[in-house]
């Protein structure tokens, strides 16, 4: 992920890597490998390239614009065929309603996919991407950005992205290049990494001023350690209930679940009663373990509570989420919350 | 002509006795009698004219073409062709006819030389521009794809100029039909001669003039069904 303001050099940096531009100094490896060393146009044939402007050839169809590059290569016309339906479905656009079409009968949208595809169609393990959303409107551009996560996920290419916009690279980033101009590197990192400890006060400037949000964006309800909480039915005895509240770390409060584990509603320690606990617990809110940190927070805020019931896909009670654990979230040094691809070059590092 | 006015036509050939004939063409009238009689003195200029553009158009085509492609590696070649296109383009036929006697003599290659001379601004000129309007970012999507500059030129650039090319054909070979007219100035027949011989005879004038024009009109046709054919994609934008 190469981002920063425009003029910072992040395209230029992305474009040696296939060497649309001449590196004067310095080195990019690919495989061990200088790029320095290859013919340009045999390396671009492994690399694939997609820019803001797509460039789809206005003169051929779908079909022909993501075969181009299979047909350098000599694939014969059944293999071009096969492989072109292969990636229109990847990138969900139907192969008999668009192969044969021109580039000015598709939408934006589509075209952007056109491309996407074309970039993917010899299966190069690298791609290098300039803004591919950029040109889209917010709606479309979080949609393909969405399904681009999920395609990566199965197709786990390395991608050189750049982007002028810090919550692309966030959201899709696994590392973040920041870039400052005169080509300068501010910070490498991974997302988390550089919400938490901007490298300088241009990062922290360029991320924002509510970084703190945006590193709830990274993470989901079940990354972080909830807390435990006392739960307890209508009748149950309540000498029971005060005793699981002390094993619990929520001390002020119970929540009431029924038979099947579901969240009731809470009861403060106060209302137990001294029998058995009463009927009549508050609504609260309600998270879910699958939920980004950033919704969890809203709902919390929305229900007016300091603490939700957090459950499962079943809706089983699985512990408590509260304003202080997401606060202490927030000051607790980044872990390496993604799964990241390990960059095999960063053309900026 | 409709339909109707050459049935007319036809029918007055029938009936009419050839004493009116001979009337008509003292008066250099326009007289369809003396017209189906003689349309076999056109025949020989006719193709005369033809071949005078057909050759002059390709080897203008080619010349230019060349020299357009040659310029699109070099752009600064671009003004001084242009230059000397131009210069050449403004010559008076009668004059080129002239100056290019000494070297080639009277007779066909002399006005083919001239005519062709005369197409290379026009050819040269849609050619250039139309490598110049293919989109900056078709060529540099082309280019990070790993086509070659060769393959670049063949496989993106030239179609997408194709339209501009094939316009630039079209107006080159309506010019040098009603130019190769002034042909019969260096000798080398073709219409232009027959006009020349009876100026204020209508017949006459209407028959060769009438060539010129349909000859003109279906090599256009001719081009731009050509046009169409290989530009699919521009219809397919339209809609």
């Amino acid at each position: 992920m190469l981002v920063g303001p425009s003029g910072c050099g992040k395209t230029t940096a992305m474009r040696m890597v296939n060497r649309m531009i001449d590196i004067t100094d310095g080195d990019i490896l690919l495989d061990g490998e200088s790029v320095k060393d290859r013919r340009p146009a045999e390396l671009r044939r492994q690399i694939g390239y997609a820019i803001q402007q797509i460039g789809l050839f206005p003169h051929l169809t779908i079909a022909d614009n993501i075969g181009t590059v299979p047909k350098l290569l000599g694939w014969d016309k059944q293999r071009i065929s096969t492989r072109v339906d292969e990636l229109l479905e990847l990138v969900s656009l139907d192969p008999s309603e668009t192969r044969d079409r021109y580039p000015a009968q598709l939408s934006g949208g589509q075209r952007q996919r056109v491309g996407v595809a074309r970039a993917l169609a010899v299966d190069p393990p690298l791609m290098l991407m300039d803004e591919p959303f950029g040109a889209i409107d917010p709606i479309n551009r979080e949609r393909l950005q969405n399904e681009f996560l999920r395609l990566q996920k199965d197709i786990r290419k390395t991608i050189v992205f750049v982007t002028h916009d810090i919550d692309e690279a966030i959201k899709m980033g696994d590392k973040i290049a920041v870039l400052q101009k005169g080509g300068k590197l501010a910070q490498f990192a991974n997302p988390a990494e550089l919400l938490m400890n901007p490298a300088s006060k241009f990062v922290e400037e360029f991320v924002g001023a509510d970084r703190a949000l945006k590193r709830l964006a990274l993470q989901r309800v079940k990354d972080i350690d909830l807390w435990k909480v006392a739960q307890v039915r209508v009748g149950e005895m309540s000498a029971d209930a005060r005793r699981k509240v002390e094993d619990a770390d929520l001390k002020s409060h119970v929540l009431v679940v029924d038979d099947r584990g579901r969240p009731h509603g809470w009861l403060a320690v106060n209302e137990l009663g001294s029998e058995r606990v009463p009927d009549g617990a508050h609504p609260g809110g309600e998270v879910e373990m699958d939920d980004i940190l950033r919704d969890a927070l809203a709902d919390l805020l929305t229900a007016e509570a300091r603490y939700g019931a957090v459950v499962d896909g079943k809706g089983v009670v699985q512990g408590a989420l509260s304003i202080e654990v997401i606060s202490r979230f927030l000051h607790e040094a980044p872990t390496d919350s993604r799964s990241g691809a390990d960059l095999v070059e960063d053309p900026a590092a | 002509m409709s339909p109707t006015d050459a049935v007319g036509l036809f029918a007055q050939l029938q009936t009419r006795d050839r004493t009116g004939e001979a009337n008509c063409v003292s008066e250099d009238g326009f007289c369809p009698d003396w017209i189906a009689d003689n349309w076999q003195r056109y025949q020989d200029p006719f193709v005369e004219h033809v071949v005078l553009t057909l050759v002059s158009v390709a080897a203008g085509f080619l010349i230019a073409f060349v020299l357009a492609l040659i310029a699109h590696r070099r752009q600064w070649l671009i003004g001084p062709i242009t230059a000397f296109t131009g210069a050449l383009y403004t010559i008076p036929s009668v004059a080129f006819f002239f100056l290019l006697q000494p070297f080639t003599g009277l007779g066909k290659t002399t006005a083919i030389v001239a005519l062709t001379c005369y197409t290379l601004l026009i050819i040269f000129r849609n050619v250039t521009t139309g490598l110049q309007a293919v989109p900056a970012e078709a060529k540099d999507a082309a280019r990070g794809m790993g086509l070659t500059e060769n393959q670049l030129l063949a496989r993106v650039e030239l179609p997408l100029a194709a339209p501009e090319i094939l316009a630039g054909l079209r107006i080159a070979t309506t010019t040098t039909v009603g130019l190769a007219a002034l042909a019969f100035l260096a000798g080398a027949g073709g219409l232009g001669a027959e006009l020349d011989q009876q100026p204020y005879f209508k017949s006459n004038v209407v028959v060769a003039g009438g060539l010129c024009v349909l000859l003109a009109a279906v090599l256009d046709v001719m081009i731009l069904a050509v046009q169409r054919f290989t530009t699919p994609w521009q219809r397919a934008s339209a809609s």
